[in-house]
C-alpha cells in the first residue's frame, strides 16, 4: 500500500516532466496556407496532361487519346474520347489525339496507374493537393485545365530526404530504427 | 450611515472582481487550449486576432447565435435555471478571498477582498458544495439518461472529495488559529502553509481537481461513457454558461489554492516593505501557476475508473488526511 502510493506518486511526477519536455519543443505544425508544406518527390497531387518541351513535336500534345489511362484506371474516373489529326491542325504527333479528356477527382483515388499506363508519358500525377471545391462540377477536370501547370505552396523534398532528412516527418533513417529497437 | 465605506466602496470592488473573474473565467478557455496545444506540439487556436486572444469572443458570439434547444420532456423552469446556479456559485465564492492588503486607493482605506469575514473559511466550503446543485439540477432536469449518470457521478463525487478537503483544511486551521481568510494569509508571512502542511496541500489539490470536475477527475462528463454528461443536452448559450461557470471555477479555485497554501497576496519575511499593489501581483502570479498546474495536470494523466476514483478518495485519501490532521493535532499542542 505505501510502496504502491510512493512508486505511483513517483510515476505521475514523471510523467508530468515528460510533458514538460514536449511543453517547450517547438510545435510541429506547418502553418499551411502561410508556410509551405515539405512533399516527398514521389508525392501523387493532381494529374497534369503534359506537351513536347523539346525536339521536333515541341509544342504538340503528348497525349494520343489511345484510351489506355482509361483502361486501367480502377475507379474509372477517366473519359478519353480521341479524335483524328488533320493536315495543318496537328495537336499531337501521330493519328490520334484526346478530343475530350476528362478525369473525375471526386472518384479518383491518386494511385498513380495512369501514369503507369500511359506509353508516351502524358499523364502524369504532380504535387497539386489543395483541391477542395464548392461545386461537384468543378471537380471534373476537363483538357484544358488538366493541361495547367499548378504551383502547389509546398517545398519538394529531393530523393535523399526520404532515407536521411530527420526533419522530414515520418521519414526514419535506418540506424534511428536499429537504436530504437536495440533494447527488444 | 456612511455612504461611501459601506456602500460604494463594496460595490465597487464587487463589481470589479465579477467583472474580472468573467474576463479571466473567459480566457481561461483560451489558455488552456493554447497550454493545452503546446504540450501536444501544436500551437491551438491562432487564427482570431494576434496569437487568437480574440477566440473568447468569437466563441460567446457563435454561443449566443446558436439555436435554442430545449428538450421536450425536460423540466423547463430547471433546465433554463441551473446553468445559472452553477455559474452564480462559482461568482460569489470568491467575496471572501483576498487579493491584496489593505490600501489607500484615492484618499480611501480599501481592504483588497470584498468580505473580510472571521468564518471565511467555513463560507469557502460551503458554497464550494452549492455548485454541485447547479451540476445535478441541470443533470436531472435534462431527463435524458446520459445526464443523469453524469449528475449521479457529480453528486457522489463532490460529496465523497469534501471530506479530505475539509479534514485537509482543518489541519490548517489548526495551525493558523483561525478561520479568517485575511489572518490565515498574515499568519503565511514567514512560511507558506505548503511547505508547514506538504500533505495537506497535497490532498487538497487532488480534492479540488475532484470537486471542479477537471481531468483527471472529469468523470461527470467523460465523453466516452455518457456523450458530455450533464452538459449532453444543453446547447447555445447555456452551454456556454456552464463551460464558463467551469473556467471562471478554475480561476477561483486556484485563488483558493493561492490564498490558503501559496501565501496569498504576502510577500516573504524579508521582502516586506514593497508597495501594497504589488502584493496584488504577487497574488495573480500565484494564481496563474496553479491554473498551469491544472492544465499541466490535464495534458498529463489519464483519467481515472470510476470505482478506482472513489476507492482512492475512500481508502486512501480520507484515511491520510485523518493521519495528517492527528499528526498536526499533536505537533501544535506540543510546540
Amino acid at each position: 500500500m505505501l510502496r504502491d502510493s510512493v512508486v505511483g506518486f513517483w510515476q505521475i511526477l514523471r510523467a508530468m516532466g515528460l510533458t514538460l519536455k514536449y511543453f517547450f519543443t517547438k510545435p510541429v505544425t506547418v502553418q499551411y496556407p502561410e508556410e509551405p508544406v515539405k512533399l516527398y518527390p514521389r508525392f501523387r497531387g493532381r494529374h497534369q496532361l503534359l506537351r513536347y518541351e523539346q525536339g521536333p513535336y515541341e509544342g504538340l500534345e503528348r497525349c494520343i487519346g489511345c484510351a489506355l489511362c482509361a483502361a486501367y484506371c480502377p475507379t474509372q474516373c477517366i473519359y478519353v474520347q480521341a479524335g483524328e489529326n488533320k493536315e495543318g491542325v496537328q495537336r499531337s504527333p501521330g493519328e490520334r489525339y484526346a478530343e475530350i479528356y476528362e478525369i473525375n477527382l471526386l472518384r479518383c483515388m491518386f494511385c498513380g496507374y495512369c501514369e503507369e499506363a500511359c506509353p508516351t508519358g502524358a499523364i502524369v500525377m504532380r504535387r497539386e493537393f489543395a483541391l477542395a471545391d464548392y461545386n461537384r462540377e468543378i471537380l471534373i477536370y476537363t483538357q484544358d485545365r488538366l493541361l495547367q501547370p499548378a504551383k502547389p505552396h509546398i517545398i519538394l523534398l529531393d530523393d535523399q530526404a526520404m532515407t536521411s532528412d530527420k526533419s522530414a516527418r515520418g521519414a526514419r533513417t535506418k540506424m534511428e530504427h536499429a537504436k530504437a529497437t536495440k533494447g527488444k | 450611515m456612511d455612504w461611501v465605506a459601506d456602500f460604494w466602496i463594496p460595490l465597487i470592488k464587487a463589481v470589479v472582481v465579477v467583472l474580472a473573474l468573467l474576463v479571466g473565467g473567459a480566457y481561461m478557455t483560451w489558455g488552456e487550449r493554447k497550454i493545452c496545444a503546446r504540450f501536444q506540439v501544436r500551437y491551438g487556436p491562432n487564427r482570431a486576432g494576434p496569437f487568437g486572444i480574440l477566440q473568447p469572443l468569437a466563441d460567446a458570439v457563435k454561443a449566443i447565435f446558436k439555436e435554442e434547444i430545449i428538450p421536450l420532456q425536460a423540466d423547463k423552469v430547471i433546465y433554463v435555471m441551473a446553468p445559472g446556479i452553477s455559474f452564480a456559485a462559482v461568482l460569489i465564492t470568491f467575496a471572501v478571498i483576498p487579493f491584496g492588503p489593505d490600501v489607500k486607493l484615492f484618499g480611501e482605506q480599501v481592504g483588497l477582498g470584498i468580505g473580510a469575514i472571521d468564518v471565511g473559511l467555513l463560507y469557502l466550503l460551503a458554497i464550494a458544495a452549492l455548485g454541485g446543485y447547479g451540476i445535478v439540477l441541470g443533470g436531472w432536469s435534462s431527463n435524458s439518461k446520459y445526464s443523469l449518470l453524469g449528475a449521479l457521478r457529480a453528486a457522489a463525487q463532490m460529496i465523497s472529495y469534501e471530506l479530505p478537503m475539509g479534514l485537509a483544511l482543518i489541519s490548517l486551521v489548526l495551525i493558523a488559529g483561525s478561520l479568517n481568510l485575511h489572518q490565515i494569509v498574515e499568519f503565511q508571512g514567514n512560511w507558506p502553509f505548503v511547505v508547514m502542511q506538504p500533505v495537506g496541500f497535497l490532498l487538497f489539490l487532488i480534492a479540488i481537481l475532484a470537486e471542479s470536475n477537471r481531468s483527471p477527475f472529469d468523470l461527470p462528463e467523460t465523453e466516452n461513457e455518457l456523450v458530455s454528461g450533464f452538459m449532453t443536452e444543453y446547447g447555445g448559450i447555456k452551454f456556454a454558461l456552464y463551460f464558463i461557470a467551469e473556467y471562471t471555477a478554475m480561476v477561483v479555485n486556484s485563488a483558493i489554492v493561492a490564498t490558503l497554501f501559496l501565501g496569498g497576496w504576502k510577500w516573504p519575511a524579508f521582502i516586506s516593505d514593497l508597495h501594497p499593489l504589488l502584493g496584488v501581483g504577487l497574488f495573480l502570479a500565484k494564481v496563474l501557476f496553479v491554473l498551469f498546474l491544472y492544465v499541466w495536470i490535464r495534458a498529463s494523466l489519464p483519467r481515472v475508473r470510476y470505482d478506482k476514483f472513489m476507492r482512492f478518495c475512500w481508502k486512501f485519501m480520507v484515511p491520510l488526511a485523518l493521519v495528517n490532521l492527528a499528526v498536526t493535532a499533536v505537533v501544535v499542542t506540543v510546540v
